[in-house]
């Protein structure tokens, strides 16, 4: 029996079995779902607006905590997801709330050849180049193309055949969805084989490629799919927001704020996106008074953390006893586990 | 005419855009890491320069002599208190960093200073100019602006060239960890190579100050300007950043003779073009390092 084990062994360790706290999950999910039916407008709106930066949160630290690429300019493809739905929905007609899965796929198709590109640059390289060609993106979009409307955007007409609330609640199951496909997604990647190849490019890029990791297809893999969630983001933000303006569309406080949440909860984990998103929440809600101050704030936050907890929140909260929600880590098959003495 | 006029703008813009990237393209090069806030510490620069101006009485250009060693030391401080700190994890704890500086130095600005426009007086040159043929006039403080360049250039080149620290700069550049073997204090390098970088940028920020007018949010498209200067002209190449800086300038320059808004998309357009041909950029003299 032992033998035979030993003789097909698995290509990798498997991840813990009880992966998820399901009750736990399936009370919150509830919660979620229902929440258009018990909460006031006013918290439907944060909770939609804390759903799509959970999302963006969870795509931008895939990409920057597993797979080593720090962008800095995720808002090209939530503007080109923004102006997909002006497009799809104004001028093709298509239901606007249809567009937000074909803005995702918008933003797939043009980011292939942006990382053919990009791959070819690296660390702090990649990083300018990422801005550099968002805000080439957002130039082309705001000065060149009258059919865009220019500077002044143009408005998603076509989201007044719907009424008020059912286009509120609509949105919001949307942004539901998106948070759940991000968060979700980015769990069953890393579980997969392709999220042990992200964990050991984690840790060391060249030493992955020296086992055999394909760590350009793996990063690909990453880029597209963050970039599916920013087209998918962008979309939804300004179903809600209904006018789209390239300067507000392109804004690299999409990256900012996604960064600072990254940064704040603990850049290289599940969890830490979600504790960063809520911590940015709470934070933004008590500044919201003080304008100017609380972008200076959230700077100086992001300074500290990376100075005195570069793990950000979460990794605070698991110093001394690992609390793991989402079981991402591998373990050691037990043939490999190191000898006892005496054995 | 008009082409040898656009050609001329270009140039002189392009001297601007050099300067820029003079300061970062010193850092980039030894440390390997964005300083993502350098286009907010230019803009910082200027209002420094402005407050010395309004409380000593200086001109704009004398109160580079208060300036230019104060930033030194902020750019020092910077390097050895914070950013040091971080080095054995890679470039992303910089970048972070850098990046919440960048925040905090626009909205501090903001809160001193409010959002108006604001302009550095140097008196008469600012607007002196010299026609060299009917219809090609061009100013003398651009003309200046170049010259004070072409000067930190040479200046720069025979200290990375010529003397013991330069040296040791090149050392760390190439490889921190055999520099260090050879008695290099890569920490202090690092320091003195930020101090430097911030006393260049107190010269840009005057100059810029006196050029235009100026707000607390100019920063990030300083910036922007600054590494495409670096990534057409090549990393750790000081003669590639006057290539990078005039190939930028003259870019915006046609293209805004073309038609007003294609002006900055111009310039990122023939960057990411050096891109595709030469990722490493047109005159690269760092060695490639992980």
């Amino acid at each position: 029996m032992a033998e035979s084990q030993i003789a097909t062994p698995r290509p990798y360790a498997r991840t813990s079995s009880a992966a998820l706290p399901l009750g736990a999950l399936a009370v919150i999910l509830a919660a979620l779902i229902t929440l258009p039916f018990w909460a006031t407008g006013y918290t439907q709106r944060s909770v939609l607006e804390f759903l799509y930066f959970l999302a963006l949160a969870q795509a931008w630290n895939l990409m920057a905590g597993y797979a080593g690429m720090m962008s800095i300019g995720q808002q090209a493809f939530v503007g080109i997801g923004a102006y997909g739905l002006v497009v799809m929905a104004e001028d093709l007609g298509i239901n606007p709330f249809l567009t937000v899965p074909l803005a995702a796929i918008l933003a797939v198709i043009l980011a292939v050849p942006v990382s053919w590109l990009l791959f070819r640059l690296k660390g702090a390289y990649f990083a300018v180049a990422t801005w550099v060609i968002a805000e080439t993106v957002r130039l082309t979009v705001n000065a060149n193309i009258d059919w865009l409307g220019g500077g002044r955007g143009r408005t998603v007409r076509s989201l007044g055949q719907f009424d008020r609330h059912l286009r509120e609640d609509l949105g919001y199951w949307v942004a539901l969805a998106l948070a759940i496909i991000a968060v979700f997604g980015v769990f069953f990647l890393l579980r997969s084989k392709t999220g042990l190849a992200l964990q050991a490019i984690r840790d060391t890029e060249n030493g992955a490629r020296s086992v055999g990791v394909e760590t350009r297809r793996t990063k690909r893999i990453v880029y597209l799919f963050a970039a599916a969630i920013a087209g998918a983001t962008g979309a939804l933000i300004y179903i809600v927001q209904i006018n789209v303006r390239p300067d507000a569309a392109f804004s690299i406080n999409w990256a900012a704020y996604v960064i600072f949440i990254v940064v704040i909860g603990g850049i290289g984990t599940i969890e830490g996106p979600i504790l960063g998103t809520l911590v940015f929440f709470f934070l933004r809600d008590m500044l919201a008074d003080l304008e100017a101050w609380s972008m200076l704030i959230f700077g100086l936050i992001a300074i500290m953390m990376m100075l005195f907890a570069p793990k950000g929140l979460w990794g605070l909260l698991n110093t001394h006893r690992p609390v793991l929600l989402f079981r991402t880590a591998r373990r050691l098959p037990e043939r490999f586990a190191p000898q006892k003495e005496g054995e | 005419m008009i082409a040898m006029s656009t050609m001329l703008n270009g140039v002189l813009l392009g001297g601007l855009y050099a300067l820029y990237g003079l300061g970062l393209s010193l850092t980039f090069g030894i440390m390997r890491t964005v300083n993502l806030a350098h286009g907010d510490i230019i803009v910082l620069a200027t209002y420094l320069a402005l407050i010395t101006t309004q409380v000593l009485g200086l001109t704009p250009l004398m109160s580079l002599a208060v300036l230019v060693p104060v930033m030194f030391c902020i750019g020092y401080g910077l390097q050895r208190l914070i950013l040091n700190r971080t080095l054995k994890d890679g470039m992303m704890p910089a970048v972070i960093i850098t990046f919440g500086l960048s925040f905090v130095i626009q909205n501090g600005l903001l809160l001193g200073f409010s959002a108006d426009r604001q302009v550095l007086r140097q008196g008469a040159i600012e607007t002196m100019g010299v026609t060299l043929a009917p219809g090609v006039t061009i100013g003398v403080f651009p003309i200046l602006t170049l010259a004070v360049l072409l000067v930190m250039i040479f200046a720069l080149q025979a200290f990375m060239g010529r003397t013991l620290l330069g040296r040791a700069f090149r050392a760390t550049s190439d490889d921190p960890a055999t520099a260090e073997l050879m008695g290099i204090d890569g920490k202090r390098i690092y320091g003195l190579a930020m101090g430097l970088s911030f006393a260049i940028i107190a010269v840009t920020g005057v100059v810029m100050g006196i050029r235009s007018n100026f707000s607390p949010f100019d920063g990030p498209a300083r910036l922007i300007f600054a590494f495409e200067v670096i990534i057409i002209g090549g990393m750790g190449s000081i003669y590639g950043v006057l290539a990078g800086g005039l190939i930028l300038g003259i870019a915006q320059t046609i293209g805004g003779a073309i038609n007003p808004t294609f002006f900055q998309l111009a310039g990122h357009l023939v960057t990411l073009g050096i891109l595709v041909v030469r990722p490493s950029g047109l005159f690269p003299e760092t060695i490639e390092r992980d």
